[in-house]
């Protein structure tokens, strides 16, 4: 036979697996940045349409050196650790009722449907109402717009955990606890640690809505001066210091992840 | 302590899984039950253990159990149904946790299981870092830490290879060399029947039903060596299971016709 010629087999199976990249996030920021800030300066940028980066970071920095940081920060910081932490423990203790007792299921579940996707700032007026134009209705806003995602992020929790790993419980004569608190709980954990992700962020856009009416601080309300006067700086350094809590969020529910599902 | 089944028929909805079912386990015997895909052999383990309540019939225990067993009727599961979220040792400390015990006492429990299936070095180890053998294996443990009077089993090395199925079968034989467990072992491998069972129940097709029950007079520790005599007792189930295997293949292909 003559010789034919030989060609390599071409490779053609790679792709479709996105890596990490290492500081990648860190340079888009950087760039975006330096771009914004060239283009101010060199005015083809509008001042009236965005400020300099640098003013707003010189609007962050006086807001720390006046004080009144710590006065916005702690005032939003008090709201939105008690709405969520009070959102969040109810709506486990609820969905956990759903998940389990059939009775909780079937009056509950309906209930949670009809009720979770009112938007929960169309509420405020009332909230103002019935728990006092203060700190109440701030926290009520929170509390409200936490409480039904965590109680169906819970409840399909429960649902989806593993039948088969319930009937080795059953089957090795574990009491109802013991299966609740060792096979169920721990089987919906990632489900739950996922809605408190959303929980959070919601609760940060809720935190800046409900501080738009009636608050002296908080940096919501911070934010709403700074708007009202068309302080554009001031309003970028507010907004970036709400990234900041939701930077700061995602990564402590990143840590719990961590620590609670590091069987995965 | 015996079980004995009498006369067990179950359905689900209006589909008759099983019909008139009765054998028993004697103590130290090893009851294989086998039959073809979906007649009922699943179902007929979750009745034995009191997972769920037979149709009809009635299943005994009868004669008090080992005064040291904390769990008498016992399952090893197909997909071994091992939490993820806990360590070998975990796994078997959890079934452990309910009863009472001085917390030495566990702990002596759990040494002396991990060392009789070798998973001493596994200890620490989660379910994700282990081979389909290695978790059975856990189970196997874990079933062992509660000295069960009779293990149910189904179909334990069916989600294992061809190697690991073998060395497994092994293990169980030299398990019971030691500890003359009972149990009740389906299956729908007609091999793993004859290996290791005292007695091999054949199910016909769905609604599943007593075909035959054989009885195999070779020492299950001398089955390895007696391979030749054990054919014969292989070619006639292989009789009796080929009719019903492939009447059972039929009735899924019209199923998925009609
Ligand atoms: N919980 C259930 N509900 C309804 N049908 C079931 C249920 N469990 C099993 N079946 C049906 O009963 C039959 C026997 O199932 P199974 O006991 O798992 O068979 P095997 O273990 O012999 O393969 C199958 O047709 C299956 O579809
Ligand atoms: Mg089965």
């Amino acid at each position: 036979m003559p010789p034919t010629d030989k060609k390599q087999v071409p490779f053609r199976g790679g792709g479709f697996a996105p890596k990490k990249v290492r500081f990648a996030g860190l340079a888009v920021f950087a760039v975006i940045l330096i771009l914004w800030e060239l283009g101010t300066r060199s005015g083809f940028i509008t001042p009236l349409v965005l400020p300099k980066p640098s003013e707003a970071f010189g609007a962050l920095v006086e807001l720390v050196r006046s004080g009144l940081l710590v006065k916005h920060l702690s005032a939003s910081l008090v709201r939105l650790i008690a709405g969520w932490s009070l959102g969040v423990s109810l709506g486990v203790a609820l969905g956990i009722a759903i998940g389990l007792f059939s009775l909780a299921r079937s009056g509950l579940a309906p209930l949670v449907s009809a009720l979770f996707p009112i938007p929960k700032i169309a509420l405020l007026p009332l909230f103002v109402i019935w728990f006092g134009i203060d700190e109440g209705s701030k926290i009520a806003t929170i509390l409200f717009g936490t409480l039904f995602p965590t109680v169906i992020a819970t409840y399909s929790g429960i649902d989806n955990v593993d039948r088969s790993l319930i009937r080795m419980g059953q089957s090795f004569g574990l009491s109802w606890a013991s299966i609740v608190r060792k096979i169920i709980l721990p089987g919906a954990m990632p489900a739950i640690l996922a809605g408190f992700r959303i929980s959070a962020s919601i609760a940060i856009i809720l935190l800046v809505a409900a501080e738009m009416i009636g608050a002296e601080y908080g940096i919501g309300a911070y934010i709403l001066m700074a708007g009202s006067l068309m302080q554009t700086d001031q309003l970028l350094a507010g907004v970036a210091i709400l990234s900041g809590i939701g930077l700061i969020a995602a990564w402590g529910i990143g840590r719990a992840e961590a620590w609670f599902l590091k069987w995965r | 302590m015996r079980l004995v089944l009498e006369n067990i028929s179950h359905r689900y909805g209006n589909v008759e899984v099983l019909e008139g079912i009765s054998l028993e386990v004697k103590e130290g015997e090893i009851v294989a039950i086998i039959g073809p895909s979906g007649c009922g052999k699943s179902t007929l383990l979750r009745l034995a253990g009191g997972l769920e309540k037979p149709g009809g019939g009635r299943i005994l225990q009868e004669g008090a159990p080992p005064a040291n067993s904390l769990n008498p009727l016992t399952y090893i599961f197909q997909d071994f149904a091992l939490l993820p979220w806990r360590t070998v040792r975990g796994n078997i400390a959890l079934v452990l946790e309910d009863h009472k015990l001085a917390s030495d006492q566990r702990k002596a429990i759990i040494e002396d299981v991990l060392s009789r299936t070798s998973l001493l070095d596994f200890a620490h180890a989660y379910p994700r870092q282990l081979s389909g053998g290695m978790k059975q294996r856990v189970a196997i443990a874990r079933a062992l830490s509660v000295r069960p009077a009779i293990m149910l089993m189904d179909e334990p090395l069916s989600a294992l290879d061809a190697q690991t199925r073998a060395l497994l079968m092994e293990d169980f034989v030299g398990l019971w060399r030691r500890e003359q467990f009972s149990a009740l072992y389906v299956t729908h491998n007609l091999q793993e029947a004859v290996q290791l069972g005292h007695r091999i129940v054949v199910l016909s097709r769905r609604p599943g039903r007593v075909r035959e029950i054989i009885e195999i007079d070779i020492p299950v520790e001398e089955r390895a060596s007696r391979a030749v005599e054990l054919e014969r007792h292989s070619r006639h189930l292989w009789q009796l299971m080929r009719d019903e295997a492939r009447a059972a293949d039929r009735e899924l292909l019209d199923a998925a016709n009609g």
